[in-house]
């Protein structure tokens, strides 16, 4: 079980909470749970949506397997100069 | 030689070196294409009708008067842009900055546009257009913009990012929240707390060509489009979308660039002039001036911040907040939510809270501008910092070191790090001699630090290798600063050719898969990580080719030094039989063993790897005018690994350069009415060479262990610590705390002004 922390932008739609609980692979999976149990965030993984695992920020690659007891974080997308 | 890393374990021979770009020669015989000098047969002149007013409601637009004037061959208003069908919010805003329909929300706001034969007709034509405007109150300073009585840019912007939404619309679009621990316990536990205000002009990347495009769209639905980008990928992709395209059918070519800078990442009159094409069924030109630049493009966001942190007397920061209100024009975007996450990366705080408000104002569309968003930021917190140390009697540099970030610090804006460079910066500039230099008079010294992501994203590239053994790499990321020289080098240090045997392509939209543009500091990093993988294609098969030669089995092929050599010891086997065979000897006999050597790679490159930098400058301010001198200036950052050390050198001074001038010139100055009053280089004054000194650089080499090569970005950060580095520089030589963004002469006055008063 991973837990998945969300930015402060995302918690209202997550009814609130600064984190949730979400077993998942791949960054994929953990996307489409997290959508399953929050509907009202399923727009915003769509595009607004990056994912640190442990640190390291990944925007695209939903195949990114995920390791056990990872640090999960979901953060908003970084537009670039 | 270059240098080992540690993350590979290997010695360079090509990476690390600094060669002549291949396309210098072109760049300064004049050889080089750039935008407008591209011209296709029959072409039109395009021209856009602009608002003259800051806000108003469009209520008609007669054409009619225009259309009959001999030689104007198309006009188009909002009309010629189709909706229906498009939901993405995003596009819709670009449509509509691109051709204002309702109303025109700036000065300079697109209204309509003609393409007539030539450009004396075409403004002839644009006098001929009337449009009713019905003049709204108007708003462009941020804290303005948030008032509850505020002029309301959107009827329909309920604050996004609040629980429950508002029910009353207002020009604070979205509100992003960051932070952790417990900030008033923080407080509660500093000896000393600080508050302060914080303001930053808006300014403009500056860069020197003006965007350019020649567009073509014929009646069966095929289209051209040469233009002048950081990424033609997604210009096909948005122009398709919006002109009702196929993207296949429509052909984008980058143009050279002269400058971008995150300004050339967004459609501005591309797709007025495909419009205007297809309607009048020929190619169609369409050249910003000076003026339309600054007025109709995108700068950066005006901003304002409410800091506040609290330190013990022994240097640690106990907690740190702030509200981060950054001015987005009359479009929703992310900048303050940038601004927000990146304000505290630099440290390691236990209780931490930041708050970014996107704020709609009148003036025209933010864009990206080189680690947008995280200046101003910086300027706010690096000030602060300078500050605390001040009134604790601790050395500024000391309190930045005793408060880094580091491995496995909890970032401001939410994960934990991994290794990062922050430290190794300030430890440099610790040591670095200008930290120690002799002061004249009326000079101060200021330093700070910066933080930028860097990203990576979708690449695409291809390796050919010709008859002669020469390669060719094709990408689809366009060469902003020196990309093509980086990857030439990536691309001879893998196969082990020399670097000019090997040239850098880039390529149009019609010969590669898609590619992200050339922002977020990724262009070397995404590409040669693409680049490599597709070295690694044409080598595994040459071994291949080498073993059907030698007629031994591939396992008994090693490639080594740009050879295939048959034997497990490769270049020291001398039981081999068989002559070793260089690329050139395998080209040669390509047709024989399987036709032409190629290698693809497609791939998303994520885990570019944060970015640190610390800048030290020395200043001398006039008491009397004002007017100050940049006497000395070094940029200290780690990239990773610097593939070629003098492109490195010039990002970093690059960024500086631009920070420089934001820091002490630059900013839109509008007027009562809302228009802008100094839409051109002599009024909005960009540093020029004899404005600076030398800019001293230091390249730190900490490998990004997510690349092959440990290499990071290093675009952007260089323009992070600027503002703050030289506000604390005028704040030392003037004894009196700089917190407004331009430190222009007039400004630095007053504040030495004020401050005598209030000490009177």
């Amino acid at each position: 079980m991973n837990k998945v922390f969300l930015w402060g932008g995302l918690r209202p739609a997550a009814g609130g909470a600064e984190f949730v609980e979400i077993e998942a692979l791949t960054i994929r999976e953990l996307l489409r749970k997290l959508a399953e149990r929050h509907p009202k965030l399923e727009t915003l993984i769509d595009s607004e949506i990056a994912v640190s695992i442990n640190g390291t920020i990944y925007q695209d690659d939903w195949s990114k397997k995920i390791p056990k007891d990872a640090e999960i974080y979901l953060l908003p997308r970084i537009e670039g100069g | 030689m270059g240098k080992d890393t540690q993350l590979t374990d290997r010695v360079f021979k090509s990476v690390g070196t600094r060669p002549m770009r291949p396309d210098g020669i072109d760049k300064v015989t004049g050889r080089a294409r750039y935008g407008a000098d591209h011209n296709m047969s029959g072409q039109l002149h395009g021209s856009i009708l602009r608002s003259p007013h800051a806000h108003a409601s469009i209520k008609s637009i007669d054409t009619s008067k225009a259309e009959k004037l001999k030689g104007v061959k198309a006009i188009v208003t909002a009309k010629d842009f189709k909706t229906k069908g498009i939901t993405d919010p995003d596009l819709l805003d670009i449509i509509d900055n691109c051709m204002a329909s309702k109303k025109a929300f700036y000065d300079g706001h697109a209204v309509a546009a003609v393409a007539a034969v030539d450009a004396k007709t075409a403004k002839a034509a644009l006098k001929l257009i009337k449009v009713e405007y019905k003049i709204l109150k108007h708003v462009t300073d941020v804290d303005e913009a948030v008032q509850p009585k505020a002029p309301l840019l959107n009827n329909k912007c309920f604050t996004k990012g609040v629980d429950p939404t508002p029910d009353k619309a207002s020009n604070i679009a979205k509100r992003s929240e960051f932070g952790h621990g417990d900030v008033a316990e923080g407080f509660e536990a500093a000896d000393v707390v600080i508050e302060r205000t914080f303001k930053t002009g808006q300014s403009h990347q500056g860069y020197i060509e003006p965007h350019a495009c020649v567009a073509s769209v014929g009646p069966d639905g095929t289209g051209e489009l040469w233009v002048c980008t950081q990424g033609h990928f997604v210009f096909r992709q948005q122009c398709a979308k919006i002109l009702g395209l196929d993207e296949a059918k429509l052909k984008v070519t980058s143009s050279e660039i002269g400058g971008g800078f995150g300004g050339k990442t967004h459609l501005w009159v591309e797709p007025v002039a495909l419009a205007l094409s297809r309607k009048a069924n020929r190619p169609v030109k369409l050249v910003m001036s000076r003026e339309e630049v600054f007025r109709a493009s995108g700068p950066t966001s005006a901003t304002s911040i409410d800091i506040k942190m609290g330190v013990t007397k022994d240097g640690v920061i106990t907690a740190a907040e702030a509200e981060l209100r950054y001015t987005s024009g009359p479009y929703a975007g992310s900048w303050a939510t940038l601004g927000a996450m990146t304000s505290f990366a630099c440290y390691d705080l236990k209780n931490v809270k930041t708050v970014g408000l996107e704020v709609l104002v009148n003036r025209p569309k933010t864009t990206a501008y080189r680690a947008p968003s995280a200046p101003m930021a910086a300027f706010a917190v690096e000030s602060m910092i300078d500050e605390l140390a001040d009134r604790i009697g601790m050395k500024a540099i000391d309190m930045r070191i005793q408060n880094a970030a580091k491995e496995g610090t909890r970032s401001s804006y939410g994960p934990v790090y991994g290794p990062i460079g922050i430290g190794p910066t300030l430890d440099a500039a610790k040591k670095h001699p200008h930290m120690s230099a002799p002061l004249g008079p009326n000079q101060g010294r200021g330093m700070a630090c910066g933080f930028w992501f860097n990203f990576g994203g979708q690449s695409c590239t291809d390796l050919n290798i010709g008859s002669d053994g020469t390669a060719t790499i094709t990408v689809g990321t366009i060469d902003v600063g020196g990309a093509r020289a980086s990857l030439a080098l990536v691309v001879a240090e893998e196969l082990g050719i020399p670097y000019d045997q090997v040239k850098a392509v880039i390529a149009d939209t019609t010969a590669l898969g898609y590619n992200e543009m050339t922002d977020g500091s990724r262009g070397t990093f995404a590409s040669s990580m693409s680049a490599i993988q597709s070295c690694r294609m044409a080598i595994a098969d040459m071994r291949q080719r080498a073993a059907t030669l030698w007629e031994i089995d591939v396992d008994e092929v090693v490639w080594e030094n740009g050879h295939a050599y048959a034997g497990e010891s490769g270049l020291n086997d001398s039981n081999s039989n068989h002559p070793p065979l260089s690329i050139a000897d395998l080209a040669k006999s390509a047709d024989k063993t399987g036709g032409p050597i190629a290698g693809h790679a497609q791939i998303v490159a994520d885990g570019a790897g944060v970015s640190f930098a610390t800048h030290i400058c020395d200043i001398e301010v006039d008491p009397e005018t004002g007017q100050t001198r940049v006497v000395r200036y070094t940029v200290i950052q780690d990239a990773g690994k610097a593939v070629h050390p003098t492109y490195v050198e010039g990002q970093f001074q690059g960024g500086a350069a631009q920070g420089i001038g934001w820091a002490l010139n630059e900013e839109y100055i509008y007027g009562e009415d809302g228009r802008l009053q100094n839409a051109g280089f002599l009024d909005y004054r960009i540093p020029v060479c004899s404005d600076l000194p030398m800019i001293d650089t230091q390249i730190l080499e900490i490998p990004n262990p997510n690349h092959p090569y440990g290499i990071r970005g290093v675009g952007e950060t260089s323009i992070v610590p600027p503002l703050a580095a030289i506000g604390n520089a005028v704040s030392n030589a003037t004894q009196v705390r700089m917190t407004h963004v331009p430190m222009s002469p007039p400004r630095i006055l007053a504040a030495i002004h004020a401050e005598a008063a209030s000490d009177d």
